[in-house]
C-alpha cells in the first residue's frame, strides 16, 4: 500500500512529526494529557453513534407524524378547507398527531392517569402496568433471538435463519415440555435447554456446510426457514406433537411444570424468560468483549485471513458460531412457547426471527444495543396496536416508522446530512453490512 | 509540457500534508519524486490529479493556470497516470483497456476495433512499447501489463505522464526496458514524473530529482550531484546505513528441511515444484524471485496455511507436512506474511489486540478462557518500547499506524515467542528507508541468536543484503543456490528464468557462454 489514501498519510505523519519534537516534548504528564485526550475522542464519537440513533427515532417520529397527517380523512378535509378556517386545519393536524402517539406510548409504557390513580387509591396497579409488562413480553424473544443473529454478523456470519432456528427450538422445548415429567425445578430448567439444543442444531446444519462446502450462509439459512416452517406443519398433524383428539394441526399443550412462571402476579404476563433473556444479553456482553472465544470470532469477522494466518480455526469457529446463534434463536422460540403461548401452531413465530436482524442491525451487532433496540421495538409494536384499537390509524404505521428508523441507522452519512453533524470518523467496525454476499 | 505546482498546501484537520510545495517539471524531463512513505508524495499527485482540491497554492501548466475538479479535467488536460497497482480489466482485450471510455465508433455507435487496433500498433511502435492489441490483459506478466497502462494514459494523449512506484512489480530487465521507454517518451517531449523510494533507479533514469519530507520539499538536486547515501539522508533526516551490518552467519543444525515439496495454489496449478531446502539455524536464506513464481505459495505451505500435495516439511525433524497454522506456530515458526494489512493484522482491532493475536487465548493473557485484559495492556506497553513502534497509544487501532509502525507490530508478536524459525515474505515491501534498516537489523539479531531464518523477497537489494546463502525461485522451482557475492546480473537472469545454476557455471567457464545468454536474454525480456 505505497499509494496512501489521505487518511492513510494522516497517520504515519503524525507519528513522525511526533518524533521530531525534542524528548522534553514527551514527558510523562503531558502523555498522560494526551492519552486522555484520544479517550475522550473515542468516547464522543461512541456518542455520536447514539445520537445518530437517537436523531434516527426521531427523524422517523417526524416522517410517521407526516404519514398519519395524509391518510387521515379529518385531517385532509380539513386542509382542503385552509382559506375559509385557517386555524381548524393546523388544530386537527395537531390534535390527530397527538392523538396518535400518546396512544402510542399508554399502550406501550404506562398511561399517567392510571398511574397516578393507581398511585391515589393503590388499587388498580395491574391495569396500569400492563401496558409495559406486555412490550416486555414482546422484547422477549426479540433481544434472545437478536443478540444471537448479532453475534453472527460481528462474526461476519449472516445468520438470515433465525425464523428457522426459532422454530427448532420451540419444537425442542415442546418435545422436552410434554415427554418429560419432573417437578417445575427440573423440568424448567430442561424445557430452556430443550429450547436451546433444538435452534443449536438449527443452527450447526448451516454452519457444517458452509464450513466443508462454503455453501453461503445467508442462502442455506432461508432456505432452512422454509424447511423448519413446513416441518412445524407437518409435526402439528402427526403424533407425538398433535395435540390428542384434535383435527386442526395444534401441538398439545406445555404442562404447567413446564411454564416459566410469571414474575409480578398471575395477570402481568411478564415472566422469568425475561430473566433468561437479560442473563443471555449480559453473557454476550462478557463474551465478546471478554472471553477468548469471543475475541477469536471478533477477528474471524473482522479478518479471516489474519485470523487463520494467527492459528485460529476458521471452519471450527464458523459452526461455533451458527450453532450459538441458532441456540440463541431456540431459545426465543421456547420463550414465546413456555412464557405466553403454551401451544405451538402453524406459521409459529410470526415475524419476531426477521425482526430479530433488525433489532440486531439497530444495536449495532453489540448485546447491549440488541438489548436496547429490543425494547424500541417492542414498544412500537404494542403501542401500535393500542394506537390501532383507539385511533383508528393503522398498524402498518408502526412498522413504517420501524422501517425508517432501521433505514436511518443504517445510513448514518444521511443523518449527519440531514442534521448538519460532522462526521466523528467512525472506525471501520461499524461497516454493519461488511461481508453481504462474499 | 511544463508543469509547475506552486506554493501548494494541502491539510487533514490538524495535519499538514502538503506544506508551501514548490515543484517544476520541465518538457522532455524526468523527474523523480522521492520521499519516504507519509512524505506527502501521494496526496501531492492526488492534488494534481483532480482527486484533492489543495487549500491553498497553484497549478500551472506551460504557463497556464488550472483547476481540476476531477481526474477526467486532468486526463482532458494531457497528464496521464500510471498507479502502482494496474487499473485494467483483466478479461478484456490490450486493445479495449487501452480505449475504454475513449473508443473509436463507427455509425450507430459501434466499437470501431479495426481503428483500435490500428492506433495501438502506431502507437506502441512509435515509443517502442511491444505490446498484442488482440491479447487477454490477464494472460500478460505484469510488465507487459504496465506497457498496456503507459500505452492508455498515451493514447489519451498525455502530455505528463506521472508513473506511481511503477518498479515495485518488475525484474531487474523489465526494470531496465521500463527506463528505456521513459527516455524514449522524455525525447518525444513528454515530461515524465517518476514516484519512487528506490535510490538506486533515481540515480539510473531522473535528470532532476526532487526530495520530499513530512509534507515539505527538502531540496531539488541532480544524479550527478547526490549519491545514494546523500538522497537517503535527505529522505530521512538523518544519516542511514545503507548496507546491513553483519558479522558471517555460523550456521548450525539443520532446522528447515524440506524435500521434494509440491505445492498447488488455488486454480490446482502446481505452483511449487519438488522444492528441496535446507535452512540452519544461525543463518538467513534468502530466496529471490519475481511475484508470482510460487514463493508465497512456498511460505503458505511452510505456515501450515495451504496443504502440501507432496513432499515433506519438517522442522528440527518433526514432520510439519500435514500441519494446521496452529501447530506451525506451536512448534515456533514465526510468521511475517507478504500481506501485512490482510493476513497480518486486524485493522480495526487496537495495537494492543493485535500484539498478542496468535498468543491470545495462553497464559499469561487468558485464564480458562477469559481474556487478561491488564496484561495484555502492559505488554502493549512493553512491546511498543522494545520494538519503538510509533503509536499514540496502544488502544489506537493498528489502521492508524504507518506501514513501517504496522510491520514492527508484526515483528514484535513473532518474535516475543520462543522459535526456531522466522519466515518473513516481502518484510519491508512499501516500508520506508528508516524502517527498512530496523527490521533488517531486526532480523540479523534473530539469526545471531541462533534462529533459521527464511527470507523472501523480490526487491534484489534485500536478498543481496540480508542473505547468507541466496536461492533463486522461478516457475516453482530453484534456478539456482549462489551466495551473495554473486552478480546482481546474473541473479537476474535467474530471476528470469533464462539461466540456472548450471548455466550460470557454464557462463563462467566455457567459451561462446556470452553470445548465449545475451540470446537467452532477449527471449526472457519478451515472454517473460
Amino acid at each position: 500500500m505505497t499509494t496512501e489514501a489521505p487518511t492513510g498519510e494522516a497517520a504515519p505523519q503524525a507519528s513522525s512529526i511526533g518524533s521530531e519534537q525534542p524528548p522534553s516534548g514527551d514527558a510523562p504528564g503531558q502523555q498522560r494529557g494526551k492519552a486522555a485526550f484520544v479517550k475522550l475522542l473515542r468516547r464522543l464519537s461512541e456518542a455520536n453513534v447514539f445520537v445518530v440513533t437517537v436523531l434516527a427515532i426521531f427523524s422517523a417520529l417526524v416522517l410517521g407524524a407526516i404519514l398519519i397527517l395524509v391518510t387521515t380523512p379529518a385531517v385532509l378535509h380539513s386542509w382542503g378547507r385552509i382559506g375559509s378556517r385557517p386555524g381548524a386545519a393546523f388544530s386537527t393536524s395537531w390534535r390527530t398527531i397527538a392523538a396518535a402517539y400518546s396512544a402510542m406510548f399508554e399502550g406501550s409504557l404506562f398511561a399517567p392517569s392510571a398511574i397516578s390513580h393507581a398511585v391515589s387509591t393503590g388499587h388498580g396497579w395491574t391495569t396500569a402496568l400492563t401496558p409495559i409488562s406486555e412490550t416486555l413480553v414482546s422484547a422477549t424473544p426479540l433481544i434472545l433471538a437478536g443478540t444471537g443473529v448479532a453475534i453472527g454478523f460481528s462474526t461476519g456470519v449472516f445468520n438470515i435463519g433465525a425464523q428457522g432456528q426459532l422454530i427448532a427450538g420451540a419444537l425442542g422445548a415442546l418435545f422436552v415440555g410434554f415427554e418429560v415429567h419432573a417437578p417445575i425445578g427440573v423440568h424448567l430448567p430442561l424445557v430452556i435447554l430443550g429450547g436451546a439444543a433444538g435452534g443449536a442444531i438449527a443452527g450447526f446444519i448451516p454452519g457444517v456446510l458452509k464450513a466443508r462446502t462454503g455453501a453461503h450462509e445467508v442462502i442455506t439459512t432461508i432456505m432452512l426457514n422454509y424447511v423448519f416452517l413446513d416441518l412445524l406443519t407437518y409435526l402439528l398433524t402427526t403424533a407425538p406433537f398433535q395435540q390428542p383428539g384434535q383435527a386442526n394441526a395444534i401441538s398439545r399443550t406445555m404442562p404447567s411444570t413446564a411454564i416459566l412462571p410469571h414474575l409480578f402476579g398471575s395477570t402481568l404476563r411478564v415472566n422469568v424468560g425475561l430473566l433468561v433473556a437479560l442473563a443471555v444479553s449480559l453473557g454476550a456482553a462478557w463474551f465478546t468483549r471478554r472471553s477468548t472465544a469471543g475475541f477469536s470470532f471478533r477477528v474471524i469477522g473482522l479478518n479471516p485471513s489474519a485470523g487463520r494466518t494467527a492459528g485460529m480455526d476458521v471452519r471450527r469457529i464458523t459452526i461455533l458460531v451458527l450453532t450459538l446463534s441458532g441456540a440463541l434463536a431456540g431459545l426465543a422460540g421456547m420463550a414465546t412457547l413456555s412464557g405466553t403461548d403454551f401451544f405451538l401452531s402453524t406459521g409459529y413465530g410470526g415475524n419476531i426471527g426477521f425482526d430479530a436482524i433488525t433489532v440486531a442491525l439497530l444495536g449495532r451487532n453489540r448485546p447491549l444495543g440488541v438489548l436496547l433496540g429490543s425494547l424500541l421495538f417492542a414498544a412500537l409494536i404494542t403501542g401500535g396496536r393500542y394506537m390501532q384499537a383507539y385511533t383508528g390509524v393503522d398498524l402498518d404505521l408502526t412498522t413504517v416508522i420501524q422501517a425508517i428508523i432501521v433505514f436511518f441507522v443504517a445510513t448514518p452519512a444521511l443523518v449527519r446530512e440531514v442534521f448538519r453533524l460532522r462526521d466523528q470518523g467512525e472506525g471501520p467496525t461499524r461497516i454493519l453490512t461488511k461481508g453481504w454476499g462474499g | 509540457m511544463k508543469l509547475e505546482l506552486c506554493g501548494i498546501r494541502k491539510t487533514f484537520g490538524r495535519l499538514v500534508a502538503n506544506d508551501d510545495v514548490d515543484l517544476t517539471v520541465e518538457k522532455g524531463e524526468i523527474h523523480c519524486l522521492l520521499g519516504e512513505n507519509g512524505a506527502g508524495k501521494s496526496t501531492l499527485m492526488n492534488v494534481l490529479f483532480g482527486l484533492l482540491r489543495p487549500d491553498s497554492g497553484e497549478i500551472r501548466l506551460d504557463g497556464e493556470p488550472v483547476r481540476f475538479a476531477n481526474p477526467g479535467e486532468a486526463v482532458r488536460r494531457g497528464i496521464g497516470m500510471v498507479h502502482q497497482h494496474f487499473m485494467l480489466v483483466p478479461v478484456f482485450t490490450v486493445a479495449e483497456n487501452i480505449v475504454l471510455g475513449f473508443e473509436p465508433t463507427r455509425a450507430l455507435g459501434w466499437f470501431n476495433r479495426k481503428k483500435a487496433n490500428a492506433d495501438i500498433v502506431r502507437l506502441s511502435q512509435e515509443f517502442g512499447l511491444d505490446v498484442s492489441p488482440d491479447a487477454i490483459v490477464e494472460d500478460l506478466p505484469v510488465g507487459v501489463q504496465q506497457r498496456v497502462e503507459i500505452l492508455k494514459a498515451l493514447y489519451r494523449d498525455a502530455r505528463l505522464l506521472i508513473l506511481d512506484e511503477p518498479t515495485s512489480v518488475l525484474t531487474p530487465q523489465e526494470t531496465l526496458a521500463l527506463f528505456a521507454v521513459m527516455r524514449s517518451l522524455a525525447t518525444s517531449g513528454r515530461s515524465i514524473l517518476f514516484i519512487t523510494h528506490k535510490l538506486k533507479e533515481v540515480l539510473a533514469v531522473a535528470d532532476r530529482i526532487t526530495v520530499m519530507r513530512l509534507g515539505r520539499v527538502v531540496g531539488t538536486t541532480t544524479p550527478e550531484t547526490a549519491d545514494e547515501k546523500e538522497l537517503a539522508s535527505m529522505m530521512v533526516g538523518r544519516s542511514v546505513e545503507l548496507v546491513v551490518q553483519k558479522a558471517p552467519a555460523s550456521p548450525r543444525a539443520t532446522v528447515l528441511e524440506l524435500r521434494g515439496l509440491v505445492v498447488e495454489d488455488d486454480r490446482g496449478l502446481r505452483v511449487v515444484d519438488g522444492v528441496d531446502l535446507d535452512v540452519h539455524a544461525g543463518e538467513i536464506v534468502a530466496i529471490a524471485g519475481v511475484q508470482g513464481n510460487g514463493q508465497t505459495e512456498l511460505a503458505e505451505a511452510i505456515a501450515g496455511l495451504r496443504p502440501i500435495a507432496a513432499g515433506t516439511v519438517r522442522l528440527d525433524g518433526r514432520d510439519l507436512s500435514s500441519a494446521s497454522p496452529r501447530d506451525a506456530i506451536r512448534a515456533g515458526i514465526a510468521h511475517v506474511p507478504e500481506d501485512r494489512q490482510t493476513d497480518g493484522l486486524v485493522l480495526a482491532l487496537s495495537v494492543a489486540d493485535n500484539l498478542v493475536l496468535d498468543i491470545y487465548d495462553l497464559a499469561p493473557f487468558a485464564r480458562h478462557g477469559s481474556r487478561d485484559l491488564a496484561t495484555v495492556k502492559s505488554n502493549a506497553g512493553e512491546k511498543l518500547a522494545d520494538f519503538d513502534i510509533r503509536a499514540s497509544d496502544a488502544e489506537v487501532p493498528v489502521a492508524t499506524l504507518s506501514g513501517g509502525n504496522q510491520q514492527k507490530v508484526i515483528l514484535a508478536r513473532e518474535l516475543s515467542r520462543p522459535i526456531k524459525l522466522l519466515l518473513a515474505s516481502q518484510p519491508t515491501r512499501g516500508l520506508d528507508v528508516g524502517s527498512i534498516e530496523y527490521v533488517h537489523e531486526r532480523i540479523v539479531a534473530e539469526r545471531d541468536k541462533g534462529v533459521a531464518v527464511l527470507i523472501i523477497s523480490s526487491e534484489l537489494d534485500e536478498v543481496l543484503a540480508l542473505g547468507d546463502r541466496i536461492a533463486v525461485m522461478y516457475r516453482g522451482r530453484f534456478t539456482g543456490f549462489c551466495d551473495p557475492s554473486t552478480g546482481r546480473e546474473q541473479i537476474g537472469l535467474m530471476m528470469a528464468g533464462v539461466l540456472d545454476e548450471s548455466a550460470a557455471l557454464a557462463a563462467g567457464a566455457a567459451e561462446g557462454a556470452d553470445p548465449a545468454s545475451s540470446v537467452t536474454l532477449s527471449r526472457g525480456s519478451v515472454h517473460p
